[in-house]
């Protein structure tokens, strides 16, 4: 009788665990069908499951369309992600260390100097950098995009905190073998720490492709958006062609997912190691 | 945070001092800047870079901001030429009920979006964390939205999920139970817009807070769980109550920190979800939307804006400080 109620009980979790992930999964499906769809079928009174006719040539007709510069803004963004992703990545991983690893009597406070921007959320700072970037000159450019994001607390923090718990005997066979700080760096930490730069790479790279508040302010010319802002530009616009939308939509999150699946398992373990529940 | 370690890294120092031979020659200045075997000079060279990019990106736009809201600067980022107005910018923003408006959107948005999104989460990580199959699938279904931006699941929310009165996928459903279409993101009253907007951050949000909460739960030592069945706890509703959910103690106060933390930089979804060829409505404008039309529409305010920016990161800073005070959250778990 008991093991019947657990059974049954089990049972209903796993029927509400299918239904709350295919509540997760519509709204793929949806920029998937919106995306192969005519424009008659998404726009049509009666919405239906499947489209009446899959057009596969909105996949080539997005890149066509001069009102969305949907190509030029996927080479902004890959632009802007990769290198975005490795001055992060490099940048963080050397303070880290440095933080980490380095005796210096003032390292403590150099630390909390650096933790303390974190209490600063980046978007209240919108203002203040963008007054500072149009001083440089920067606007729409893709230094302005992309240098004054390179300084990540939050990935130094992280780097910082796997460098501690990193095994000292690997570093003090390389001082014995009588490398410096920086080759010790360079040929030993590195080469052992990959986990943690692709965590820290993945976090960075899809912050990067996503974000939308900076390059909407600095990306002001249509040379320079980003396919979130093209995106959502083309959202406001007053005449849009939905499937377009839809399918432009798709295409920008498709490298992200692939990404995602393949390195998903770094992400996690990264969130778990960043402290942040410790 | 490892206390400990960063101690013995701290102590490290002396070491190589006493090492110095006792009546060996006292060092110059360039030898005491460099320090112990150059220490001081390779710490800045691989700190150095990143401290004073931060520097540059951060503390000096904040600095320049904070000088920047005591003048009237209209269309100009470099104060001179314009008038100095002293507090008059954050007197302006104080008694502007639109600014004011937007500090009570964001109240009102947390106070939906944190309890939603902390309870979900929680949901979520505790039915796949006693998954015995698929857990993985499960877990990367969750996790996957935190892939997508905000702007590709506003195109999603608005114009298919809530478009307006001709099509959509929740107006079609709602028809075949015979309610009535909806206007989602235009009705103010009642406000189905916040319907919109709360079930985008759910979506985007929830399974990364699922990540943290199973990483929590993982921690949870099994001797408790063996311990409650000994003493007669049922399973379910008593062993969460008295084991589960006090071990997450720690993982629960940094979810909300975050959860608020987050809930103050909304702007990407309000942005994407309402405004459109005709501009932003009047309603629902959280303080970053506000600052942004404030400071780079058509005003270019940027005086006013820059108070707008500094009324707002003090009031971060003073709630994240009382939160963390009152969670008990000391250095440790910074």
């Amino acid at each position: 009788m008991h093991d019947a109620l657990t059974r049954a009980g089990r049972a209903l979790r796993l029927v509400f665990l299918i239904a709350l992930a295919l509540l997760f999964l519509i709204p793929f499906y949806l920029l998937v069908r919106n995306g192969l769809a005519t424009e008659r079928d998404i726009t049509a009174p009666g919405w239906t499951f499947f489209p009446h006719t899959l057009q596969w040539s909105n996949l080539t007709e997005v890149f066509r369309d001069p009102n969305l510069p949907l190509g030029r803004a996927l080479l902004n963004s890959t632009l802007i992600a990769v290198s975005t992703t490795l001055g992060t990545v490099l940048l963080a991983s050397l303070a880290g260390y440095g933080l980490a690893r380095i005796p210096y009597r003032r390292a403590n406070l150099v630390f909390y100097a650096i933790l303390g921007t974190l209490m600063v959320p980046a978007a209240v700072t919108f203002v203040p950098s963008f007054v500072l970037v149009s001083t440089l000159g920067w606007i729409s450019t893709l230094r302005g995009l992309v240098v004054p994001t390179l300084f990540s607390a939050f990935a130094c923090f992280i780097f910082r905190q796997y460098f501690l718990g990193f095994p000292k005997e690997l570093e003090d066979a390389a001082r014995v073998d009588g490398l410096g700080y920086w080759r010790t760096y360079w040929r030993i930490v590195v080469p052992n720490a990959r986990p943690v730069f692709a965590a820290v790479g993945t976090i960075v790279f899809i912050g990067a492709w996503n974000a939308f508040l900076w390059p909407l302010v600095i990306g002001q010319d249509r040379e320079a958006w980003t396919v979130q802002v093209a995106l959502s530009t083309f959202t406001t616009a007053q005449n849009l062609n939905l499937h377009e939308l839809f399918v432009a939509a798709a295409v920008s999150i498709a490298p992200l997912v692939v990404v995602f699946l393949l390195l998903q398992r770094y992400i996690v373990a990264g969130v778990e190691r960043s402290g942040i529940d410790d | 945070m490892t206390a400990g370690r960063t101690e013995e890294a701290v102590t490290d120092v002396p070491a190589p001092r006493a090492a110095v031979a006792p009546g060996a020659e006292p060092r110059s200045l360039g030898a005491r800047l460099l320090g112990p075997q150059r220490r001081n000079l390779w710490f800045w060279l691989f700190v150095g870079p990143f401290a004073i990019g931060l520097g540059l990106f951060t503390y000096v736009p904040l600095v320049w901001s904070v000088y920047l809201s005591f003048f009237d600067a209209h269309n100009t980022v470099s104060p001179a030429g314009s008038d100095f107005v002293g507090l008059g910018n954050y007197g302006a923003m104080l008694s502007d009920p639109a600014f004011l408006g937007s500090l009570g959107t964001f109240l009102l948005f947390t106070a939906f979006i944190v309890p939603a999104t902390y309870a979900l989460s929680l949901a979520l990580a505790l039915m796949v964390n006693r998954l015995r199959f698929a857990q993985a699938f499960f877990r990367s279904v969750f996790f996957l939205p935190t892939a997508c931006s905000y702007v590709v699941a506003a195109v999603i929310w608005k114009l298919s999920i809530f478009n307006g009165v001709r099509f959509g996928l929740a107006n079609t459903v709602l028809g075949w139970f015979g309610a009535e279409q909806t206007a989602w993101l235009s009705t103010t009253d009642p406000p189905w817009y916040w319907l919109v907007i709360v079930t985008v951050r759910l979506w985007l949000q929830a399974g990364f807070y699922m990540i943290l909460f199973l990483a929590g739960l993982q921690r949870i030592s099994p001797q408790l769980y063996e311990a409650a069945a000994v003493d007669g706890a049922r399973p379910g509703w008593q062993v969460f109550r008295h084991i589960t959910f006090p071990q997450l103690r720690a993982t629960s106060v940094a979810v909300v920190l975050l959860l608020v933390i987050n809930a103050f930089q909304a702007f990407d979804e309000f942005y994407n979800l309402l405004s459109d060829a005709r501009g932003y409505p009047p309603y629902a404008r959280p303080p970053l939307v506000y600052l942004y039309y404030t400071a780079l529409g058509r005003d270019q305010n940027l005086g006013l804006g820059s108070a707008g920016a500094v009324i707002l990161a003090l009031i971060i800073a003073v709630a994240t400080v009382v939160q963390a005070r009152w969670f008990g959250l000391g250095r440790k778990e910074e």
